[in-house]
């Protein structure tokens, strides 16, 4: 017997306030119905006694103190995951969108997912070949990985993440292969943009969409990634599929944290995020990876677009932090009209180390990984003394680095957004634009490593 | 004895009233599902109490049972090897029970109860002991003996004590006081977290813990027993740092804590650590290897528990007389956790939300290392070297974290992402880093390496400093303005940075340098500064000087084997002095 209150004691932003309930527990999922008949969902933010704390997901435009009704479940909230659900469009809150019928669930899940237990984890090292050299060659992704892309408004990390979606393989592999894709408050363009990329490879058949526009209930940005969460790990450690989550973008995701958090008068921490943002945001990233109970994996590419291009705001720092690496877009780059944008140094895959080498890419992929950030960062730190004290300041090995670093922007980083290459020919692409140096200079290459890979008219 | 019941619930933190016949700290079980809690706060009747799992479904009404006894770690053979979370739940066991994620309210021992342990005794009937003891051995893996201690509070004489196979339950001493009361004794043991274990006396620590890590053992070393932090921003390779301490440090257990951090890295270690051999005893490493995980999407008020039970279990291995290290990963997201609770709690905040205590607690945990005589009846010396990492928001040092902790320890490895930028690894900066344990190490280092180690080593860290300093003109007037002599200055700079510093984890040959090899490049590239610089003042050309094959073998020689290399340096110093004095006849002629 599901109880009805009419105890509604105040409405503030999207908290609400409802007296003298009994038998309702912490996270528990409510439903508010409005004197119109219309049905909004919340759920249970803190019990105190006999009153509760409930958190609207959705405005809570119409809500009326006297006539809206309340009821409490008994369970959390919770998304019904079906192999149905791959080539629909869902809402935010996990309701059809596409104009088709509701899923048949298989089951029911809590959208909040539990821990995955460290030791049933299984640690991620299958490469995956994006085709994009600056993530395959240098900041290499691998399955299981949650890897995001750091971007800026304007910048076109769209375009990078479709890519990846669009030309992501594993090599001798054939596995049944998902996206599950989560716009969290993005615009309809930007949303569009993927769902036509997603229909034009026909890469559409094999995708779920969460869509929560910028337009909707901000409220709802905090389920969104959640549900798409939970139905990549129904496909992946139920369905033994390899499940790639695009979350775009976490930015809102943060904003629509923090909303609640100041509604409810908490301490603020940095830049108004509450103190708990860093808890909050790795029970959703560390939902990513493989375990040793299932074969498939979810690998998660967040994209987030920091607030003035400042990596050290609450948002990407945090997540840079709980996530194994992150892949940053530069403004510069952009300009110059180099595409994509990876601005290579700051970037940074910590899985990269197991999934390359003998067996997985090739023996001379971490050497010349290594070689090729020395001598960019080297020809990067050329050009700066070169801009202050003109070219004659340089000396002539310092030289050969700046000349590098122009060739492996244009060559290695600016490959257009349709390329896609092996893996093979990003590692010879790497050693063509390593002959512009001496031999000696790779010190970071096994020497026989340098016989056996250097182009030959470079080897005397 | 009455129980209570929830009057509160917001997130991990419960309010609960009808307790007042519980103690501050007491274990509680909290609901139908018997979650585990502490209660942190008394006001009158009502108790606040931290739940170290998931309170989703806790309601109104719910009930509140006290255990009586403060949180407390199990101490008892099988601790090693093991993979615990932040209150000593044994993950593969977990794991047995309920799959690969974790549910709430699993009741699991810390350590086995059934597996029988072979206990050789080491005292008889008739003898008198205290506590702490040793009054037997099991061998709880081929490297590490488990001394089996008189438990805290008995002593008296031994009148009986078996031998043979026993579960760690089972009586195997029995003691009679001196009051004449008969006390059983088994392998088992409890300690509450928050207490420190007692000691007899603290000694000032003067022996290095040397870890193979060429920046750290030279550089900025560690005494056993001494205090370290590694802060830095995401993406400096913190945790690759502590990942090599805890592999190569030359200590008899590594206790490692994953403190909200990365799940795969536990994955990572629970993983890797089996394959890798220790070098000094050739043993899986894993062998000598505690885990702790409180990952970052576990409990967040078990964060707050794993650091100290972390510690404790170091402290009862540190109390048999071994040297312990304790590695933290990392110390903010435990600082973090007592921030959501001291938030939920409503306390006035401090810095940065932080709570005014964060400073003393952080002090609190670092004090429980040291180098110390174990509570026993004759001597016994152990050692506990506590490592945390500090993760400050955005790189930036100023934060309450860091600088609470900077307050307290004595060594400072910081870490920077310029450097890591550039995959200088690991990037501990060596114009900030500090370590105050120089003076009292040198001792030791004049007497196990060679009189010529710290004066190398200050003559390399001069180098360095008057490097940065050359580097600030270049970047103002241009390499061309420079002397020949400083230019040459800059190249061995260079060395020390690329070819010193520099160590990578992930090759074989380098992840560990022995001190003596560590001495002896050092000492070679020293040498080529002074060759260099000799030759250049009786007028040799640089670009001679930088290019000769010497130069480019010292560009190699950390790779080199580390059993042979002693030849493999003397033949490249053979190298160096002949190349340098055919550029000086050449000068001659």
């Amino acid at each position: 017997m599901i109880k009805e209150y009419r105890t509604i004691q105040e409405v503030t932003g999207p908290l609400m306030l409802v007296k003298n309930v009994t038998n309702v527990a912490y996270d528990e999922l409510g439903e508010v119905e409005l004197p119109s008949g219309e049905r909004r969902r919340c759920k249970v933010l803190e019990v105190n006694g006999s009153d509760v704390l409930v958190q609207l997901f959705e405005s809570s435009a119409g809500i009326n103190l006297a006539g809206s009704k309340v009821r409490f479940l008994g369970h959390g909230i919770e998304l019904g995951v079906s192999m149905d659900m791959l080539g629909r469009v869902f809402d935010g809150m996990g309701r059809p969108k596409d104009g088709g019928p509701e899923i048949l669930p298989d089951e029911r899940r809590n959208i909040n997912g539990t821990p995955m237990n460290p030791a049933s984890r299984n640690y991620p090292d299958e490469f995956i070949q994006t085709g994009i050299s600056t993530i395959d060659g240098l900041n290499t992704l691998v399955r299981g990985q949650k890897l995001p892309i750091f971007s800026g408004s304007g910048l076109p990390h769209a375009q990078l993440a479709a890519q990846i979606a669009r030309q992501a393989k594993v090599l001798r592999a054939d596995a049944k292969f998902a996206v599950v894709f989560a716009a969290i408050g993005i615009t309809f363009e930007e949303a569009d943009f993927f769902i036509s990329d997603f229909k034009r490879t026909g890469a559409i058949d094999r995708t779920v969409l969460f869509i929560n526009l910028a337009n909707d209930p901000a409220i709802e940005r905090i389920s969104t990634p959640r549900m798409a969460l939970t139905a990549a790990e129904y496909l992946a450690f139920e369905k033994d599929m390899h499940v790639l989550v695009i979350l775009t973008d976490i930015t809102n995701y943060a904003e629509a944290l923090r909303e609640v958090s100041a509604a409810r008068k908490e301490v603020p921490g940095r830049r108004g995020y509450p103190g708990y943002l860093y808890t909050d945001l790795a029970t959703m990233y560390e939902r990513a990876g493989r375990n040793l109970d299932s074969s498939g994996s979810i690998t998660m590419i967040p994209i987030l677009s920091m607030p003035e291009d400042d990596k050290t705001h609450p948002i990407p720092d945090l997540t840079g932090y709980i996530t194994e690496g992150q892949i940053i877009l530069s403004r510069e780059l952009y300009r110059k009209n180099i595409l994509p944008p990876v601005d290579v140094l700051p970037s940074l895959s910590r899985l990269k180390d197991k999934g390359i080498g003998v067996g997985k890419t090739r023996e001379d992929h971490a050497g010349t990984m290594n070689q090729l950030f020395a001598a960019y960062a080297r020809g990067k730190e050329a050009k700066e003394l070169m801009t202050i004290l003109g070219e004659a300041a340089l000396s002539d090995i310092d030289k050969l680095y700046a000349k590098f670093s122009d060739e492996f922007e244009k060559q290695y980083v600016s490959q257009g957004y349709d390329e896609n290459r092996s893996i093979e020919e990003t590692l010879d692409l790497g050693w063509k634009l390593l002959s512009i140096l001496p031999k000696s200079e790779l010190k970071r290459i096994k020497p026989e490593l340098i016989e056996k890979y250097l182009p030959e008219e470079k080897k005397q | 004895m009455a129980n209570g019941k929830i009057i509160k619930v917001s997130g991990p933190l419960i309010v609960a009233e009808g307790l007042s016949h519980a103690n501050m700290f007491d274990v509680v079980r909290v609901g139908q599902d018997k979650l585990i809690g502490e209660i942190i706060e008394m006001r009158g009747d009502r108790a606040s109490i931290q739940v170290y799992e998931e309170t989703a479904g806790i309601g109104y009404g719910d009930e509140v049972i006290t255990t009586g006894a403060p949180l407390s770690v199990e101490l008892a053979p099988g601790l090693i090897e093991n993979i615990y979370d932040g209150i000593q739940r044994p993950l593969e066991k977990i794991r047995e029970i309920a799959g690969s994620n974790i549910n709430r309210g699993i009741d699991v021992k810390s350590v086995d109860r059934e597996r029988e342990w072979e206990f050789t005794p080491s005292v008889k009937v008739g003898d008198k002991v205290v506590s702490g003891d040793i009054i037997g051995t099991v061998p709880e893996t081929v490297i590490v003996e488990h001394r089996v201690m008189v438990p805290h509070g008995i002593s008296g004489e031994v009148c009986e004590i078996n031998s043979g196979k026993y579960k760690v339950e089972d009586i195997i001493c029995k003691i009679k006081t001196d009051a004449g009361e008969i006390k059983e004794v088994s392998m088992l043991q409890k300690w509450p977290v928050r207490v420190g274990r007692p000691y007899k006396e603290k000694m000032p620590p003067d022996v290095p813990m040397i870890t193979g890590q060429r920046v750290i053992d030279t550089m900025f070393p560690i005494a056993k027993g001494g205090a370290a932090a590694v802060p830095g921003p995401f993406g400096s390779g913190k945790t690759v740092v502590q990942h090599q301490l805890a592999k190569w440090s030359d200590v008899d257990i590594v206790v490692y804590i994953g403190c909200g951090e990365r799940g795969n890295e536990m994955t990572d270690v629970l993983r890797e650590f089996p394959e890798l051999r220790d070098p000094k005893t050739g043993e899986s490493l894993m062998k000598r290897t505690v885990l702790i995980a409180n990952t970052s999407d576990m409990p967040v008020a078990a964060r707050e528990a794993s650091i100290y039970t972390g510690i404790t279990i170091a402290e009862y291995y540190r109390d048999m007389g071994y040297d312990v290290a304790v590695i933290a990963d990392s110390t903010s997201r435990w600082a973090e956790a007592l921030r959501e609770m001291s938030g939920r709690l409503e306390e006035m905040p401090g810095e940065e939300g932080y709570p005014a205590y964060l400073s003393s607690r952080l002090a609190q945990f670092y004090e429980r290392a040291g180098r110390i005589y174990a509570v026993c009846g004759g001597e016994r010396r152990g050692s506990l070297t506590a490592i945390g990492a500090v993760s400050p928001p955005g790189g930036d040092i100023s934060e309450p974290v860091a600088q609470a902790t900077l307050r307290i320890v004595k060594v400072f490895w910081g870490l920077d992402s310029s450097l890591a930028y550039r995959r200088h690894f690991p990037a501990i900066n060596w114009l900030n880093s500090y370590s105050l344990y120089l003076d009292r190490l040198s001792g030791w280092f004049d007497e196990n390496v060679s009189r010529e180690f710290m004066r190398n080593r200050s003559e390399a860290m001069n180098l360095l400093q008057l490097e940065a300093e050359l580097q600030e003109i270049v970047k103002l007037v241009g390499i061309d303005a420079l002397s020949n002599d400083d230019r040459m200055t800059l190249e061995a700079a260079q060395i020390v940075r690329e070819d010193f510093l520099q160590q990578n984890a992930f090759s074989d040959t380098d992840s560990y340098t022995p001190l003596a090899k560590q001495a002896r490049l050092m000492q070679l590239i020293l040498r080529y500064y002074e060759l260099g610089k000799g030759a250049i003042a009786n007028g040799a050309e640089l670009r001679d000087v930088f290019e000769m094959s010497a130069r480019e073998k010292l560009g190699r020689a950390k790779d080199v084997s580390n059993e042979t290399f002693m030849k493999d340096y003397d033949e490249i110093e053979a190298l160096m002095e002949s190349e340098i004095a055919k550029l000086s006849s050449k000068e001659v002629q």
